[in-house]
């Protein structure tokens, strides 16, 4: 089956064809064709899996590559397609969640007037995803992550009628490439200095010194670029919260399970790249991410947004894990949270099609109209928050252990655990805000609320399966040492090798492989590890029981602590006056540069073609009058005085046959007098 | 009768045909002055023929006129008919179609 793994993105992309073209008259405006498509995909994947599950090598590696592009022998690049563990994990991921966006999709896309488009567009964006997973060069990744953008583009816009909708995927679009330039440089400069392009050569490339020091550094700041600007991280985080303007399926599908996941997926596949120095970068930036996000969904009152900040927030975590040095963490973070995130999306879209409304403070006491999607949605809650028995606090757990273990070895990164730390009870807090204020209570509006209902089957099923692999032993058998997951995708070897590393930081890439690993470290990972379990349970109960004591018991009142911090509250309202930032610095500087550069093309290039035209003109005059005085005049001359003559000739010419009589006889009279005398 | 006779004869029948087709605007009367031109014609013939040459060239040639005069006429009256039919006259004038 994983010979041909390739099909599984040419599904949706055929699926994408046959809707764009006769979609609309299909039956059922073919929501089929797509469903079958990644459903069919799913079922392959899952079939995959199995398989890669059953050979259980930590190494197992599929690979295959044939030329695609050949010029001159000189650039060559291949096709092919790289099947290990974590792409096996990745398209169940993908094809999973996407099948069940699908599913949803049938539900609440109902009687839009263009279903069959959305369906195509869903397929498109499944296919670039599954082919990014399924890449196995930089070259088809980035193809693959462009196309991501623009699926991306046109889901987000769906609505494009709203003008809010259609700001929103510009946004998307240009924040998005922004990172990707910094993507294109980065694999640029490691095709520059390997002259290749797969990943395993680049890294066999990297292992043998061709590129070291700062310009690997920058080549994967570059690439990790990439990754700030898909996966929404801090500073080009701004477009994920405005992107919620799209169908809510499609937050649920790009912004909690594919695409955000598709940076933490790429700093994943090119994990050997990094230097110890890029490493700390992407771990502060991910700190960042985590942290504001974080602290800005606690004030937000819109339900969709919320999630979105909790989305960057939990991507902060897996980028930070990764930077720390927990790549399985990072990594199995991204796949919990797929499936968790996937369930409170879905569920917010449940909540959305009963109330007809985003603002968390018009629900209340829904609990009692849908079940189900209460249910879900607090299991999913759980599961963000770090509850023991669910696959958040599993994999939240391993995170905060490499954060704990990296803040041993470095003490001066220390302050990383304790934000990550203090973040975490924060998850749990703003999590429950939102569900005690969406489910529990007196409902705020009774008029919305006597309206709500329970979903129709195809949106409440897929909020089941997605709550139920919320649990942790899809994972992890309780009680066991590690998970499966743990022991598939092993943190892969550095292919900076330690003598090429910058000398300075040589103690941070001191980290043997983990089969090296000394007795030292083993323990420390242990104590780590234990530390980080005790301390996360508790800042979750913490967060817990916060959010229960000021929304559900009213211990503080939350309106009063905004009242007391004025200016913290409307710090946080505001988002941290991100937006205002870049439309103060980047928007009205392009804005002004564009000014600039128009007045200069106004005056000095429009002069230069204005002078140009002028001369032209003038001479153009000079040679008018030439020709009218002088070509014309000789023309005309020749003409008039053939004229002229005629007309003097004409009068000859009576056409009266006496005159030429006449003329006749005096011509012979004057023959004869002539001849007489 | 001498040659000088016939010879005044012929042109004053000369001088009548001319006049004749300067003055009238009949096409019949132009075609009956060209008659009388070479009648005159016809004489001047004959009298040369007979006072001067000695040889009978000159009435064959007279006669070979009188031939010629006829089909001109047969001609020209039939041309005059179809003038006549088309513009409803046989004014010389009016036959100015074909002037530029």
């Amino acid at each position: 089956m994983i010979r041909y793994a390739y099909i599984i993105p040419l599904l949706p992309l055929l699926a994408f064809f046959v809707n764009i073209a006769v979609g609309r008259r299909l039956p059922r405006k073919g929501d089929w064709v797509s469903i079958a498509a990644i459903g069919a995909g799913l079922a392959m994947s899952i079939a995959i899996f199995f398989e890669v599950f059953r050979i259980h090598d930590p190494n197992f590696k599929y690979h295959i590559v044939y030329p695609w592009l050949d010029i001159g022998g000189r650039f060559v690049v291949k096709a092919g397609i790289l099947v290990d563990n974590l792409t096996a994990v990745m398209l169940v991921v993908v094809t999973g969640v996407s099948t069940l966006v699908h599913i949803f999709s049938v539900g609440y896309m109902h009687g839009d007037p263009r279903y069959s488009r959305f369906f195509a567009y869903l397929s498109v964006f499944s296919f670039s995803m599954l082919g990014l997973v399924l890449a196995e060069s930089f070259f088809f990744i980035y193809i693959f992550w462009e196309l991501v953008g623009v699926a991306s583009y046109l889901l987000i816009g769906f609505w494009f009628e709203k003008k809010s909708a259609a700001d929103a995927c510009k946004k998307a679009f240009i924040v998005n490439r922004i990172g990707d330039f910094g993507f294109l440089i980065g694999f640029l400069i490691l095709y520059s200095a390997t002259g290749v392009l797969g990943y395993d050569e680049v890294f066999q490339g990297i292992s043998e010194g061709k590129v070291a020091g700062t310009l690997l550094t920058l080549a994967g700041i570059g690439i990790f670029c990439g990754a700030i600007g898909k996966s929404a991280q801090f500073p080009l985080h701004v477009w994920l919260p405005d992107a919620m303007e799209g169908p809510t399926p499609v937050s649920a599908l790009i912004h909690a399970a594919t695409m955000v996941a598709a940076g933490v997926y790429l700093v994943g596949r090119v994990y050997p790249i990094f230097t110890p120095d890029a490493f700390l970068v992407i771990a502060y930036i991910g700190l960042l991410t985590l942290f504001i996000s974080a602290t800005i969904a606690l004030a937000s009152r819109d339900i969709k947004k919320v999630l979105a900040y909790s989305t960057c927030s939990q991507l902060g975590f897996m980028i930070m894990g990764l930077g720390v040095g927990g790549f399985t963490a990072g990594l199995l973070h991204l796949t919990t949270h797929a499936a968790f995130k996937a369930c409170l999306f879905l569920g917010s879209g449940s909540v959305i099609h009963a109330v007809h409304s985003q603002d968390i403070f018009e629900m209340g006491g829904l609990w009692k109209k849908m079940k189900i999607t209460a249910a879900t949605f607090i299991i999913a809650t759980l599961a963000i928050a770090g509850v023991p028995g669910f696959s958040g606090f599993y994999s939240k757990d391993m995170i905060l252990a490499a954060a704990l273990e990296f803040g041993m070895r470095h003490p001066q990164h220390m302050i990383i655990f304790v934000v990550t730390l203090f973040t975490a009870g924060m998850t749990a807090f703003y999590m429950f805000r939102l569900v005690i204020l969406t489910f529990f209570g007196k409902p705020r509006d009774h008029h919305k609320y006597d309206h709500a209902h329970e979903s129709p089957p195809n949106m409440s099923v897929p909020l089941v399966i997605l709550a139920v692999l919320s649990f942790a032993f899809w994972f992890k058998a309780p009680l066991a040492e590690k998970g499966w997951f743990e022991v598939l995708v092993p943190k892969p070897a550095s292919a900076v090798s330690a003598s090429f590393a910058v000398p300075a930081n040589a103690g941070l890439s001191a980290e043997a492989p983990a089969g090296a690993k000394g007795e030292h470290d083993l323990h420390l990972a242990h104590k780590a590890h234990t530390i980080a379990m005790y301390s996360s349970v508790g800042v979750a109960g913490l967060g817990i029981l916060l959010a229960f004591g000021i929304y559900m018991l009213g211990w503080v009142d939350p309106d009063k602590v905004a009242a007391k911090f004025p200016r913290l509250h409307d710090f946080l309202v505001n988002k941290w006056y991100f937006d205002e930032l870049y439309e103060a610095t980047a928007v009205n500087g392009t804005k002004a540069l564009s000014r600039a550069l128009a007045w200069f093309d106004l005056h000095v290039v429009d002069g230069l073609v204005n002078l140009c035209a002028q001369v032209a003109v003038w001479v153009s005059f000079l040679a008018g009058k030439f020709d009218n005085a002088v070509v014309d005049g000789a023309v005309n001359g020749v003409a008039t005085v053939t004229i002229e003559s005629g007309s003097f000739f004409r009068r000859f010419q009576t056409g009266k046959l006496y005159h030429y009589v006449y003329i006749l006889a005096g011509g012979v009279l004057i023959i004869y007098l002539v001849k007489a005398f | 009768m001498g040659l000088d006779k016939l010879l005044v004869i012929s042109a004053a029948l000369f001088c009548c045909g001319l006049y004749a087709i300067l003055t009238r605007r009949n096409a019949v009367a132009v075609l009956m002055g060209v008659e009388l031109i070479l009648n005159a014609a016809n004489i001047n013939f004959v009298a040369f023929s007979h006072y001067v040459s000695r040889v009978i060239g000159g009435q064959i040639f007279a006669v070979f006129v009188i031939v010629l005069a006829a089909a001109e006429a047969a001609v020209a009256l039939a041309i005059f008919l179809r003038m006549y039919a088309t513009t409803g006259t046989v004014e010389i004038d009016a036959a100015d179609q074909l002037k530029g």
